[in-house]
């Protein structure tokens, strides 16, 4: 009896889900929901559901969000790839934070021929020589200059102590930017290296402040970079730090405490300026919803869907080949982040912003144009 | 690679890697006290170190304990949590070939860590629930010290005060010596085993919970996956050391620390490798000296 009702109710489920199958478009979302930069993947989610919330339809269908969670894990970001394309079905893919974890799981996409677009990788490898891997954020070359730049010009710095995370090719990357802008501009360096994960930096620290620098630059993520500036200040060290947009995350302050008031970063958004008419929609909604300032991580991901979501309406068919070309010929997108413009390598052309944290908020300072 | 020869960055260094070592031999005790009973390796010790910090942590925030309350109650709690993962998890597989307990243990810390994804969410949270006077700084002439650092050696002191006191002028003591010798013998002659290593657990995680709160204190961020690290740096502590030898355990740990400061601080270029170094040694101390430094003879085991 028991055996014949379990079989009745699995029938059901699968029918169910048969007949709801017909009439949705399903979009793949990987991110990384646990783990290191489970903030990350909270922050892009939660600008991806507002943005489905508000465009919930494409091509008459219902757009259906299947979400994976990476655990903030390269060999993990890889399989959730897979399984979004071979389980499910899905006829793209939105995500993929850190960019490791692209390129892991980017690699699975472009055999499949499926297309990949992520809110935030800024690494160039993320989509050199990729077919279907595409980004609506600016990469790392011009991310490391505007940080040059600003350490240079604004914060009059002569010499900088440069912390690189060398497990993670976004750090590697975006360090190597900065220290060729930086030098290039009559800069001097001392570099430090870390791994992700680690908590004790004492030592690298007790290093680089033995030369003095007018700033530290921290090309990793907001857990390692809250941390550090906790633990330099403890050894002394009152002046500024710089980092990339892997900084921006609640936590960072939570953790970071009065340590990283006088921090700066490079950055896509800031909710105070919005470069766009849809900026400002984004930002009203999203405070009815949430009731706090989107980062940028969150505007990210809400351009994330509307490009994908806009490439489905004019490749006007839900096979991933033609979204993919879609996606590749998105020209002058109005975002919440700015106008998009995809070119043909994959990579979108925008400015970028520098914040600060003062007393605990994340201030404006200034727009930067490429 | 360059070579940095400062005496203040030297001064500075040293003061850093007993701060680190201190919070490694803490760990590494727990390893080593139920390997030295039951020949086990408990893969779940870094959860347990895990736990303890979220019991504080949660017993501060959720119930507004006071903060000496909080850890006390966080470190009866993890104590209560050693306890039952022996009972539910190792027990009854006590007597099964030994490679049984081992993926029994990987098994109970991959549970630890999916419990607490699924129940403390896996968001990373600020550890802030201390009076601030343990985050100030000591600055004697160029070096400067948090406090913290005085703390974690002063209990890691006192901690290991009464380990020796309860293994060697305890009825308890001594029968976890035998114990560690021979199950069946020890029986015989009339202890309680189950007790016993009940106790043992209960200590081991104790100390897990104590090494967790001051590890939080240091690096104010407790997330499902953090004692993960730590937990496997403190198992490389207990095999330099000599696993199952409680004095091994404290030097290791305080040997492990001194080793990835001092290559850090000497080579900063080599940085990112530091865990490289830890398991490389790890390596090197199972090639050549598996016994670790300190050989246990049957009278020093625990």
């Amino acid at each position: 009896m028991r055996k014949a009702y379990f079989i009745l109710l699995m029938a059901l489920v699968v029918f169910s889900t048969l007949s709801f199958s017909e009439g949705v478009v399903k979009i793949g979302v990987a991110l990384p929901m646990t783990g290191n930069i489970a903030s990350f993947g909270e922050m892009v989610y939660q600008g991806i559901e507002l943005a489905n919330k508000m465009f919930p339809d494409v091509l008459g269908m219902k757009v259906e969000l299947i979400l994976a969670d990476n655990r903030s894990d390269k060999t993990e970001a890889a399989n959730v790839v897979s399984r979004l394309i071979n389980l499910n079905g899905v006829v793209g893919i939105l995500g993929e934070v850190a960019s490791s974890n692209t390129l892991a799981g980017g690699a699975i996409a472009e055999k499949a021929r499926v297309p990949l677009l992520s809110p935030a990788s800024t690494n160039p490898l993320v989509t050199q020589g990729k077919q279907f891997v595409s980004r609506v954020c600016f990469t790392d070359p011009f991310q490391g200059h505007v940080a040059a730049v600003f350490a240079l010009k604004n914060l009059k710095a002569k010499t900088a102590a440069v912390f690189t995370d060398v497990a993670q090719d976004y750090s590697v990357g975006l360090s190597n930017f900065f220290v060729k802008d930086f030098t290039a501009g009559g800069g001097t360096v001392y570099k430090e290296y870390y791994q992700s994960g680690d908590q004790d930096f004492s030592a690298q620290l007790t290093d680089a402040l033995s030369h003095n620098p007018d700033v530290i630059y921290i090309s990793g993520y907001y857990p390692e970079i809250a941390l550090m500036a906790k633990q330099a200040r403890q050894l002394g060290y009152t002046g500024p730090f710089l980092t990339g947009d892997g900084a921006e995350a609640p936590e960072l302050i939570k953790i970071g405490g009065s340590a990283v008031n006088g921090l700066y970063y490079t950055s896509h958004f800031n909710a105070d300026h919005p470069a766009t008419k849809m900026g400002q929609e984004f930002v009203a909604k999203y405070e009815a919803i949430y009731h706090t300032t989107p980062s940028a991580l969150a505007a990210l991901g809400f351009d994330d869907y509307l490009v994908m979501l806009n490439a489905i309406e004019r490749a006007g068919s839900t096979d991933p080949v033609k979204i993919n070309e879609a996606i590749r010929s998105t020209k002058n997108f109005e975002g919440a982040t700015g106008y998009i413009t995809i070119d043909k390598d994959g990579n979108a052309i925008k400015s970028a912003v520098i914040n600060e944290v003062v007393n605990g908020q994340f201030t404006y300072v200034t727009t930067i144009n490429p | 690679m360059s070579v940095n020869l400062d005496m203040n960055v030297l001064i500075q260094n040293v003061f850093n890697a007993l701060s680190l070592g201190g919070l490694y031999a803490l760990i590494a005790v727990g390893y080593t006290m139920v390997y030295g009973i039951l020949r086990l390796i408990n893969f779940a010790h870094g959860d347990i170190f895990m736990m303890g910090t979220y019991f504080a942590f949660y017993a501060i925030t959720l119930l507004f304990l006071p903060w000496w309350l909080g850890f006390l109650c966080a470190i009866c709690l993890t104590g209560l949590l050693g306890y039952s993962i022996e009972k539910i998890a190792y027990r009854p597989l006590r007597n099964a070939p030994r490679i049984s307990s081992l993926i029994t243990a990987i098994g109970m810390s991959f549970f630890l860590e999916s419990f607490a994804v699924v129940v403390f969410g896996g968001i990373p949270k600020s550890f802030n629930v201390y009076p601030k006077i343990f985050s100030q700084v000591i600055i004697m002439g160029k070096t400067r010290i948090p406090i913290l650092t005085f703390i974690t050696i002063i209990v890691t002191a006192l901690l290991f005060l009464f380990l020796w006191w309860l293994l060697y002028k305890t009825k308890t003591g001594l029968a976890m010596r035998a114990i560690s010798v021979d199950i069946p013998t020890t029986s015989l002659m009339g202890a309680n085993v189950n007790k016993v290593i009940s106790v043992t657990f209960i200590v081991g995680s104790a100390f897990a919970a104590v090494a967790g709160i001051l590890w939080a204190m240091k690096y104010p961020q407790v997330q499902p996956y953090m004692g993960f690290t730590p937990g496997l740096k403190a198992f490389i502590a207990a095999v330099i050391g000599g696993i199952g030898s409680i004095q091994g355990a404290i030097v290791g740990g305080f040997l492990l620390g001194f080793l990835e400061i001092m290559i850090v601080g000497f080579l900063p270029s080599l940085a990112g490798y530091r865990d490289a170094f830890a398991y490389v040694t790890l390596v090197v101390i199972l090639m050549f000296r598996p016994t670790g430094i300190f050989k246990i003879y049957s009278e020093q085991k625990v």
